[in-house]
């Protein structure tokens, strides 16, 4: 049913874990769904030093928030602002179709954190000008 | 290759020994077309089924002329329903009572029904998944034709209190079916005391063969068929009888008739080791199911704060089998209709892990399904961003 690669982030997850002073903190989708993703950023420089995940969620999930960790880190915020949900599951070898939404969840869990980085900082980053975080209620499961 | 644990046998079961054996002969032997009655390999085949169609009527307490064999038990709930729908069309009656947690091929089959003009109730549960007598006795209608509730449940494993139901559609006078799949060799079932006019059977949960079944039909009861065509099992359900399967499930019912008492006093006393044996060792789970009213092989408890396909996929690398009913197991959105109904907000249902013993499990079995689902819940609890039921039940 998974990949290798799904497996490998499922049974050994990079970025585990919480952080305390984080600069940007992003949590996204609800316990009705079955999905909870929470990103913990540390940015010097605009650059992402280290990240940090926790995840309520499938098998899957909690492989696409590892894997989108692992894919931001080191990077600066404009390059982790562009991450999207298809370069998780490429990077993953493929997700099921009803395990795709997954992978955006771990999208708009790093843009949840780089917004809340934004607004904490005062700082523009580029593609979230009109960033409209979640709002729980108006989610609709997957 | 290192032990497995199989605890999914609500799923299925491993087929018995004996039961494969007696199938066996019905291939190459003893192959006759049981129709063919005009030479001996043909008759044959007729005896064999006659003799299994004993079997299975003396399981429970019927006469054989009225038992008739199915698919499976997906067969028989279809053919329950839309036998006994339509054999009330334009006769006033269209009215049926359920339950909110059958299984989906009793719920989907009235959802197909509601499409001709069936009009369908499907009765409350409590938390402990326990229909209310006085909520069913006030949904009967002059234009109730059928009640249809399962005698247990798959999930969470409740038994209802069925003779006290057959009780209300007797005095009534409303039919009662009743799908026994999963109370098949686990509880007494008895179609005269407990009232039943019509019972769903399968083979595959009792340590038969997959694909056959059977449904109990009273004498007198007004059924149309289902799968039209020829004219065997007289004349109410056409095509060829898989008479191998026939054998094998009366075999199946033979093995579980002559163990009962000691078969399900040995799994119930398991059954109460484990779910005290999670309840000790996990803090913040929930038993889903009644403490007692429960079939002898479920144990089926939430996680809090974890959810169940992440916990199945961590059992599978230790061996161990078992089902969740999160929604993320089933490719639909939500969690199990089960589960929601006994009122389970849907963070803990996503959370839920069904396992059910079978005659193979150990003591030492359970002791090591428990520490490992002490150790998985555990290290899910720490990756979790839900740390409380604040965080849960927060909308
Ligand atoms: C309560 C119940 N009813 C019906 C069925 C369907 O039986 P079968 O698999 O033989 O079609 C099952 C099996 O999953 C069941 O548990």
């Amino acid at each position: 049913m998974y990949t290798e690669a799904v497996m490998d982030h499922f049974r050994n997850p990079r970025n585990v874990g919480s952080m305390e002073n984080a600069d940007g903190v992003g949590q996204v989708g609800n316990p009705k769904c079955g999905d909870i993703m929470k990103i913990y950023l540390k940015i010097n420089d605009e650059t992402i030093e280290d990240v940090k995940f926790e995840t309520f969620g499938c098998g899957s999930a909690i492989a696409s928030s590892s894997m989108a960790t692992e894919l931001i880190k080191g990077k600066s915020i404009n390059e982790a602002v562009e991450l999207t949900n298809k370069a998780v599951v490429e990077a993953l070898g493929g997700l099921p179709p009803v395990k795709v939404h997954c992978s955006v969840l771990a999208e708009q869990a790093v843009k949840s954190a780089l917004f809340d980085y934004a607004q904490k900082t005062g700082k523009v980053i580029k593609g979230l000008e009109n960033y409209e975080p979640i709002d729980d209620d108006d989610i609709h499961c997957h | 290759m290192s032990k497995k644990f199989y605890l999914d046998n609500a799923a299925t079961t491993r087929v018995k020994k004996e039961v494969i054996d007696e199938m066996l002969k019905y291939f190459d032997e003893k192959y006759g077309n049981p129709s063919s009655q005009l030479y001996e390999l043909g008759r044959r085949s007729k005896e064999a089924i006659d003799n299994a169609r004993k079997i299975v009527a003396d399981f429970i307490n019927a006469d054989e002329k009225e038992i008739y064999f199915t698919a499976g038990g997906s067969e028989s709930d279809n053919w329950a329903l839309k036998g006994v729908a339509f054999a009330n069309f334009n006769k006033g009656k269209n009215h049926i009572i359920t339950t909110k947690i059958e299984h989906h091929a009793v719920l989907h089959t009235c959802e197909y029904l509601e499409k001709f003009g069936v009009k369908t109730t499907y009765l409350d549960v409590d938390k402990y998944g326990m229909i209310d007598l006085e909520q069913l006795k006030e949904a009967i209608t002059p234009e109730t034709m059928l009640i249809s509730i399962m005698f247990a449940n798959n999930e969470i494993g409740t038994i209802q209190p069925i003779e006290q139901i057959g009780e209300i559609a007797k005095e009534h006078g409303v039919l009662l079916h009743v799908d026994a799949v999963q109370a098949m060799g686990a509880v007494k079932i008895d179609v005269k005391k407990q009232h039943i006019d019509l019972l769903s059977m399968s083979a595959h949960k009792l340590g038969g063969p997959k694909g056959i079944g059977g449904m109990f039909i009273r004498k007198g009861v007004k059924i149309d068929n289902l799968i039209h065509g020829g004219g065997q099992e007289r004349g109410k359900r056409a095509g060829t009888e898989g008479v191998q399967n026939i054998v094998g499930f009366a075999k199946a019912v033979e093995l579980a008739s002559k163990d009962f008492d000691a078969h399900v006093k040995k799994l119930t006393s398991l059954r109460n080791k484990f779910i005290e044996g999670i309840k000790n060792n996990i803090p913040d789970v929930i038993l889903n199911g009644h403490p007692t009213m429960r079939l002898p092989n479920n144990v089926n408890f939430s996680y809090k704060y974890v959810e169940g396909e992440s916990i199945l996929l961590l059992l599978d690398m230790d061996g161990i089998s078992a089902s969740s009913g999160s929604a993320c197991t089933s490719g639909s959105l939500d969690p199990s209709h089960v589960l929601l109904a006994t009122g389970l907000d849907h963070g803990t249902a996503h959370g839920s892990i069904r396992f059910t013993i079978g005659e193979e499990t150990t003591e030492e079995d359970i002791s090591f399904v428990v520490q490992t689902m002490k150790g998985i819940v555990e290290r899910l609890r720490m990756m979790s961003p839900i740390k409380n039921d604040e965080d849960l039940y927060k909308k």
